[in-house]
């Protein structure tokens, strides 16, 4: 199908983008990479009454290693940075191979040249990669409109499958994820159909050990709540012990205890979807455990 | 909206609505079918085109999104003398189509790979990744591999 009548508009500034956004906040659309947009709007499932096309503002590509700031320091990514841009790993630490391992499990390349990291964010599909990382990672989102700017953690931005804080006239200007120390190791899973599948659950994991004991973890898990969640039970359960099978287990185990109700669908039913939760977070656990003596601990 | 756009070389100005997608401003404005619509979500690839290089799926751009850009279709593939791509000759030996509906799309993917990076084809792996973007729903896939892997080992495009 072909996308219903809209305005178009097409700033060359971040104030121009701000203002345009402004002027009728509730029809009006960011396009940005398009990838998932323009298809709701071929569905007519969107039908947004202008666009405001933000690729032509030359600062929305930045792609930034903040290591200055005492708290271990941040990749900041504007809001036009391609899917792409993270394949190959965009900083030389665990963060860099996080973010380049998740990226291969979106979409395909040519969708990956075009969409972006932002706007998958501001997607909020419930199994997205980009999503599920925000959370488990705990990035930092700043939105921006015409009245001023506001910083949101990724958990209270995201507010449900396809459904997020943020308001008509703002924009989702940058994200900032905190990098990791350099003793963690990484994994990103998923479930899916097929290859080209979107996820019906995945699981992301940060996993720091210092002396054979895990001095700190991040569990994230999607497909099991509307919006993808922050394991904390399970993370409470690895700090400080060693990461053996049985405690990683009894960990993935916790992660998916505290699902009450996985949203079912046609391919996988809420049992299901609990038992593949334990699973795929046993397997992140064990993999990112493997990447620390692989990348971490290799001379 | 009044636009213009640069494909496989040639000038076009046209007056396209906001929501003429690119695909459709390329075969029904500029007149160059070759480029095809399948699914018009993003899934299947058939209408995968060039913009500046990158392989993008055109039913997933506005074409005012390319004003002022460079787009290239299957029809800018050949040499202007006729003589076929690299990628063409090699599909055609591999016999790589049989409808041929999908075939631009899996030419334009392949050709802006190649052209990025030629040893794509060494890595079994990426050359997986890459075919994976479009659907073929005759032949199966395994001789678009050869074709492409082929069309590595022959000599440059003729631009």
């Amino acid at each position: 199908m072909k996308p219903a009548p809209f305005d178009y508009a097409a700033p060359a500034t971040r104030q121009e983008v701000l203002e345009a956004l402004a002027v009728a906040p509730d029809g009006t659309r960011v396009l940005a990479g398009g990838q998932s947009l323009v298809l709701e709007m071929n569905q007519r499932a969107a039908r947004p009454h202008r666009l405001v096309d933000i690729n032509n503002v030359a600062d929305f590509d930045r792609l930034e290693v903040d290591r200055a700031e005492q708290d271990g320091g941040w990749l900041r990514v504007g809001a036009l940075v391609r899917h792409r841009a993270f394949e190959q790993p965009v900083e030389s630490g665990p963060l860099g191979r996080l973010l380049a391992r998740t990226a291969h499990f979106i979409a395909h390349p040519p969708v990956r040249s075009r969409g972006t990291l932002l706007g998958s964010l501001a997607y909020a599909h419930p199994t997205g990669e980009w999503p599920t990382l925000a959370v488990t990672l705990g990035a930092e989102l700043v939105l921006a409109s015409a009245d001023g700017t506001r910083t949101l953690d990724a958990e209270s931005f995201l507010i449900g499958p396809f459904t997020t804080a943020l308001r008509p006239g703002e924009l989702l200007e940058e994200a900032r994820f905190p990098l990791l120390r350099p003793t963690t190791g990484t994994a990103f899973v998923e479930l899916r159909r097929t290859a080209a599948s979107f996820a019906h659950l995945s699981a992301a994991t940060a996993l720091s050990v210092e002396d054979g004991i895990v001095v700190d973890v991040r569990l994230g898990m999607a497909g099991i709540a509307p919006q993808p969640v922050r394991a904390r039970d399970a993370e409470h359960r690895l700090v400080g012990r060693p990461p053996t099978d049985s405690v990683i287990a009894e960990a993935a185990t916790v992660a998916a205890a505290g699902v009450t109700d996985p949203p079912p669908d046609p391919h996988s039913g809420s049992a299901y979807r609990r038992h593949a939760a334990t699973v795929l977070a046993e397997r992140a656990l064990v993999k990112a455990r493997q990447d620390i003596s692989e990348e971490v601990e290799r001379p | 909206m009044r636009i213009s756009l640069t494909v496989n070389g040639e000038k076009f100005r046209l007056e396209v609505e906001p929501r003429r997608t690119l695909a459709d401003a390329l075969r029904e404005d500029c007149g160059l079918t070759g480029t095809h619509l399948g699914c018009e979500h993003g899934v299947c690839g058939a209408c995968t085109v060039q913009v500046d290089d990158s392989a993008v799926r055109s039913c997933l751009m506005f074409a005012v999104q390319c004003d002022g850009h460079t787009v290239r279709t299957v029809e800018g593939l050949a040499a202007p003398d006729g003589t076929p791509h690299p990628l063409q000759s090699a599909f055609t030996a591999e016999h790589a189509l049989q409808c041929g509906f999908c075939t631009p799309g899996f030419l334009m993917l392949a050709a802006a790979a190649l052209d990025e990076d030629p040893a794509i084809t060494d890595d079994p792996d990426r050359l997986r990744e890459l075919l994976t973007s479009n659907l073929c729903r005759c032949t199966g896939y395994e001789s678009i591999r050869r074709a492409v892997r082929r069309a590595a080992d022959m000599p440059g495009p003729p631009d």
